[in-house]
Order: C-alpha cells, then structure tokens, then sequence
C-alpha cells in the first residue's frame, strides 16, 4: 500500500493516477477485501479465545499505525507511544462520564484530545530532532505517567478508571464478536484513511521531510508545521486505539502505560516494516501472537525435562519479555525492512514461479 | 525565624544536599561511560542501567554462591564484564554499522529489555543485600554522618574519572579513542583499527557502569531498580552535552542534586513524586534552550 518503493519489474505506471493509487496493485486490493470478508465471517468459526486475539491486534494495531506515521512516515524517533494511548484510554471514559456523549463518540473525540497532548509535546521537534527529540519524548513518557498519577480527576488516581461498554440504540455490546466488529470498522476505517492521507500533499511532506528535510524545506514544505503535525496525527491514532482498549476491558489502571509498552509499539512497527501501513499490522499481530505461540509451547513441554529445567510456570513471564527484545534485535539485524518487506519479496517470487531466476 | 535561615539551619538538607554530592558522582561515572560509547562508536545505548545491573548481580553471585573475597570477586567481575562488552559490540551493534538511527537505538533498547528479562528470571525480582565489607557501617564526615560505602564511592568514582583522564591523555589507546571519534576516516587512514577502538569503547564503558553497579549495589541491595540509572544517565548527559566527558560529570552532579532537592520539596512541600521526576522537566527544558548542552558541539550543517 502507499507509495510502494519496490515494485517487479514489467509493472509500469504511466499517469500519475496510476502511481497514486491507494493500493499498488489490482492483486492487493481484492487480497485486503477477500480479507476483511473472512474477518467479517471469521465469529462464527472462531471462538471468543480467538476473537479476543484478534480485537487486541486491532486497537493496538491502530496505535502501532499511529506510531508508524511518526516514526516511520516521518523519520521522528518516540519512545513514548503508550503514554498517548494510555491518554486516550482515559478520555474517552472521561468525555462519556462528564457529558454524557455515547461512547461510540467519545472514540474519536479521545482521538482528538490526545491529538492536542500530542501537538503539545510535538513542539520541541520544531526545535530539535533525531536523537535528541527521542530523548524529549523519553521525557514526555516518565512527565505523562507521572501526570496519569495525580490527575486522579482525569484517572481515577490509583484506583483506576471504570469504563462503559460500547451501546448501539440502547444496546450495550458485551460480548467479544459484537465488539469485533466495532473494532474492525475502526481498522479499516483509519488504514484506508493512513493509506490515503500518504497519497496526498501532507503525506507526501511527512516522506520528504523524512528522507532529506533540506530538500523538502527547498521544496517549499514548512518543515516545523510537519514535524508537529505528524506528532498530532500519530497521538490522534494512539488515542483512538487507546479508547477502544479502555471500552474493551471496562477498566483502565494507571499503570498499565509504561515504557516496556511503549518499547512494544517500536517493536511493532521495526518487525511489521518502518514506513510501511499494512506493515504495522502485520508487526502487531506477530507481537500479540508471540506470547501466545510461547504460552502454548510451554503447554506442550509441561511436566517434561525442559519444564524442569527452566521452570517454566514461574518464568513464563520473563521469558516473553526476553523474546520480545530477542525478536526487535534479531529482526533489526537480520530483517531489517520487516515482515512488510519479506511478504512483497514472497509475492515476487510466486509472480515469477517456476521461472524464479 | 527567616525561610532561607531555616534553609541553612536544616540537617535534614544538608543530609540531602551531601546525598546528591554522592549519588551525582554516580550518575557522573555511569555518564562518562555513556558518553565514551557515543563519542567512540555513535551509539546511544539505551542498555547502560542494565550494564550496571549484570555488573552487580554477577559481582553478588561470585560473594555469595563462590564465597570469593571481595577483592578477586570484583577483579573476575570486571573480566567478566570486559568480555561482555565486546561480545555486544562485535555480535550485535558491528552488523548494525551505517544503519539509520533508530536501528541503532532500538537494538540497544531490545538489548536492554532481553538483559532485565533475563536478569530477573535468574536471580528474581527481590532486592539482595551484599555481604558486610566494611567494618563500621559509618563514619563521620563533616559533623555528618555518612556511610562508608558512600566514602567508598566518593573515593571510587573520583579514581576512575582521574583514570579516564589520564587514559584519554596519555595512553596510546586513549589517543586512539580521541582520533577516532574526531574523524574516523582519517583515523583509519592513519593506521588506526577502528574496529579494536569500537569494541575497547563498549569493554571499557561495560566496566566502569559495573563498578557503579556494584558500589550502588552495596549501598542499597541488587534489585532491578538499579536499571533505572541507565534511564537517569540521559537528563545528565543532555545537560552536560551528549560527546563531552567534562559535560557528563557535571551533569551528573547536578541531576544529583536536583534529584534530592526535588525530594526535599516532596517531604517540605508535599509536592508529591518530584524526585523521580524533576529530571525530565530539566530533560525537557534544556533540550528547549540548550540542545547541545553545556559543553556539548553544535551541530553545524552545510549542505
């Protein structure tokens, strides 16, 4: 989707209409359609085990999305991500609490408030950036935790904060696979719009000012305005994602926001592919299936030599998080370009197939 | 009776104030060490907290499980820690040469979750007290009363900021170090083995965080929280800019000390949790006045 920087050869493009179109290809297209069909029929398969699974790919794909736009889009480094989804995850209860708006509103109002936090703790990439502003918003994690703490107005301090469900003319949605599809309108909603919103202008400026700000500052694009701007569209991503997060589990902890989780949504987005929108997703799921996958090995080997030797029931937990900086290192070194990269090269090679060489 | 009287008559402060000398001296070390890395290799390691938390932890199991006396103890700790730091250099970040920025922070970031995952699941999550090394657990200093193993790391982190010194300025290795973080294609060309330079940086700074470790790790118990240095180490080497050695010192003294100051108004003032967090406003400020710090090099770019 977007932009796509390798394409096979024999594909040429010959209007600008062609090459800006919102998915590369005619084969994409009907892929991701066919796909959201299955998803769509994918409740009366599955059960709620993995529909669970599949609602927190979803909100926590919108934020890694957000990220992604930051990050990858823009070439800005943050690694305080969960702190803006956390923010999103308490105003959206707030909004809905203190006026009464329904929640199926409040979603995209949290997406705002946070947009504005976001904006605010964007300014100082109108200043510096790189490393420099990685290390701002290093910063603005341990200042937003910090404010998640107090602000027990905002919050709910530390007995944190009670959400309600989602309702649909007076019917609250309880059950995973009607929330599901909440969640999946959502997706579909904001990927075809990131996937759009990087075939415009302002996309467009957030790539420029990425690969050579000098040129593109040339070129006539107000680099503050774009360094600012992709901060608050990535905290409106973050806080849409947070929301559905908060309306989802019906409880928000203040300390659920740290900076192990915002190292999950950098994580995310260097496995799922940097500057890559179907990427993010792809990184989410492989970050919320890997636990998984581990949870259920350990299963497998319960009660053997190996459990023994490694108690597994006790460890479990550290070993997740050990194979989650094992995964960012080993990816960073070996697949550098992430799963968005590999998936283009595997469709290359059945394009070509057998004649591969 | 006046505010600032009260000020100059409160013991209470004064025990801060020489907590954050102390303490300051800490971050200044383990900022040294940050710094040599960035300086050397370009490399902001966002894995330093957990180079003092391997330190300490593999320190404490040779006192404890071994039962080696302190002083050999610490020597293998130190190897140990030589070795580890060349092993990271030359198995992850050497790949990572000429890759964009946010692969180099993000492997480190990785390194860093793996190293406290891993920690935590061998020597668990509760703090572990150092076996007794000194005989009298205070001396008296000033009219104050202050641990000796605070002396002890006064007089520690003042030994190993004089060696750095006279490291970088003397010795050929030093000068080496100097040349290559100055220009490093023109070091190369002059003979020197930027590689060997690169992995002696990360052996080197893996080192000295692990004596840090150790000594914070006597004062108050090994736990996980002594990762948290590492995170403590930015606002410092921010403030004293990001490639000044001189620069990380005193940013670490004066985090040090705003640290404590913070906790004096958190007990005065009841402002709540500034120590933990008066840092990152200074982190934040700084960068908005000063970006490249005190002693830091502007960034001059020419197209």
């Amino acid at each position: 989707m977007a932009g796509a920087m390798m394409r096979p050869c024999g594909d040429f493009r010959t209007s600008y209409r062609a090459d800006t179109t919102i998915f590369a290809d005619a084969f994409s297209r009907n892929s991701v359609i066919a796909g959201v069909g299955l998803l769509i029929l994918s409740p009366w398969v599955l059960d709620a085990y993995w529909m669970n699974l599949f609602i927190q790919i979803g909100y926590l794909g919108i934020a890694a999305l957000g990220l992604n736009i930051l990050v990858g889009f823009t070439g800005q480094i943050s690694i305080g991500h969960a702190v803006f989804f956390g923010f999103g995850a308490f105003a959206s209860p707030f909004i809905n609490e203190q006026t009464g708006i329904p929640v199926l509103l409040c979603i995209p109002l949290a997406g705002l408030m946070t947009a504005a936090v976001g904006l605010l703790f964007g300014v100082p990439a109108a200043r510096i950036k790189g490393l420099y502003l990685a290390i701002a918003t290093l910063a603005a994690q341990f200042i937003l935790e910090d404010f998640f703490a107090r602000a027990s107005w905002f919050t709910g301090g530390v007995a944190g904060a009670m959400t309600n469900p989602i309702s649909i003319a007076g019917y609250d949605l309880y059950e995973d696979w009607q929330f599901f599809y909440i969640v999946l309108g959502f997706v579909v909603i904001m990927y075809l719009a990131a996937a759009n919103m990087m075939r415009t202008r302002d996309g467009r400026a957030f790539i420029a000012v990425r690969d050579h700000y000098l040129s593109a500052e040339i070129m006539g694009v107000n680099l503050t305005k774009y360094r600012v701007m992709s901060f608050g569209v990535s905290s409106f991503y973050a806080g849409v994602g947070g929301a559905l997060y908060a309306h989802y589990l019906g409880f928000v902890s203040i300390e659920a926001f740290n900076i192990l989780f915002s190292i999950q949504f950098l994580g995310m987005i260097i496995i799922g592919g940097l500057g890559s929108v179907m990427g993010s997703l792809m990184g989410t799921a492989f970050m919320v299936f890997l636990p998984e996958a581990m949870d259920a090995l350990a299963r497998m080997v319960e009660g053997g030599w190996l459990d023994r030797a490694l108690n597994l029931q006790s460890s479990i937990n550290n070993l997740r998080e050990m194979a989650i900086g094992a995964a960012i290192i080993l990816f960073l070194i070996f697949e550098p370009d992430g799963l968005a990269h590999r998936w283009r090269q595997i469709k290359a090679y059945w394009k070509l197939y057998p004649f591969s060489y | 009776m006046g505010f600032f009287e009260a000020l100059l008559n409160d013991q209470f402060l004064h025990q801060l104030l020489v907590n954050g000398v102390i303490v300051g001296t800490l971050y200044g070390v383990v900022a040294m060490s940050f710094v040599l890395i960035y300086k050397a290799s370009q490399v902001v390691n966002f894995a330093q907290g957990e180079f003092l938390l391997i330190g300490a932890w593999v320190c404490w199991w040779i006192l404890t499980d071994l039962q080696v006396p302190f002083f050999f103890g610490f020597l293998i700790t130190l190897v140990f820690m030589f070795i580890l730091g060349v092993a990271i250099q030359v198995v992850v970040l050497r790949p990572l040469i000429g890759e964009p920025i946010i692969s180099v922070i993000m492997v480190t970031i990785g390194l860093s979750i793996f190293f406290q995952a891993l920690l935590n699941w061998m020597f668990g999550v509760f703090a572990q007290p150092f076996p007794t090394i000194f005989e009298n657990p205070s001396v008296e200093v000033f009219g104050l009363h202050v641990q000796t193993v605070y002396v002890m790391s006064m007089i520690v982190s003042v030994a190993i900021m004089g060696a750095f010194a006279y490291f970088f300025k003397v010795s050929k290795m030093g000068l080496a170090m100097r040349a290559t973080a100055f220009d490093q294609q023109a070091a190369q060309s002059l003979g020197i083995s930027v590689r060997q330079v690169f992995a002696t940086a990360w052996a080197i700074s893996a080192m000295v965080s692990a004596v840090a470790g150790v000594v914070v790790g006597v004062v108050n118990g090994v736990s996980s929280a002594l990762s948290f240095f590492g995170i403590k180490v930015f606002p410092a080497v921010i403030l004293g800019g990001l490639d000044s050695i001189i620069g990380a010192v005193l940013g670490g003294l004066i985090i040090g000390l705003l640290e404590n100051l913070a906790a004096y108004a958190d007990v005065s003032l009841q402002w709540g949790n500034m120590q933990r967090i008066a840092p990152f406003y200074a982190l934040i400020i700084i960068l908005m006045i000063k970006p490249y710090g005190l002693f830091g090099t502007r960034d001059i770019e020419r197209v």
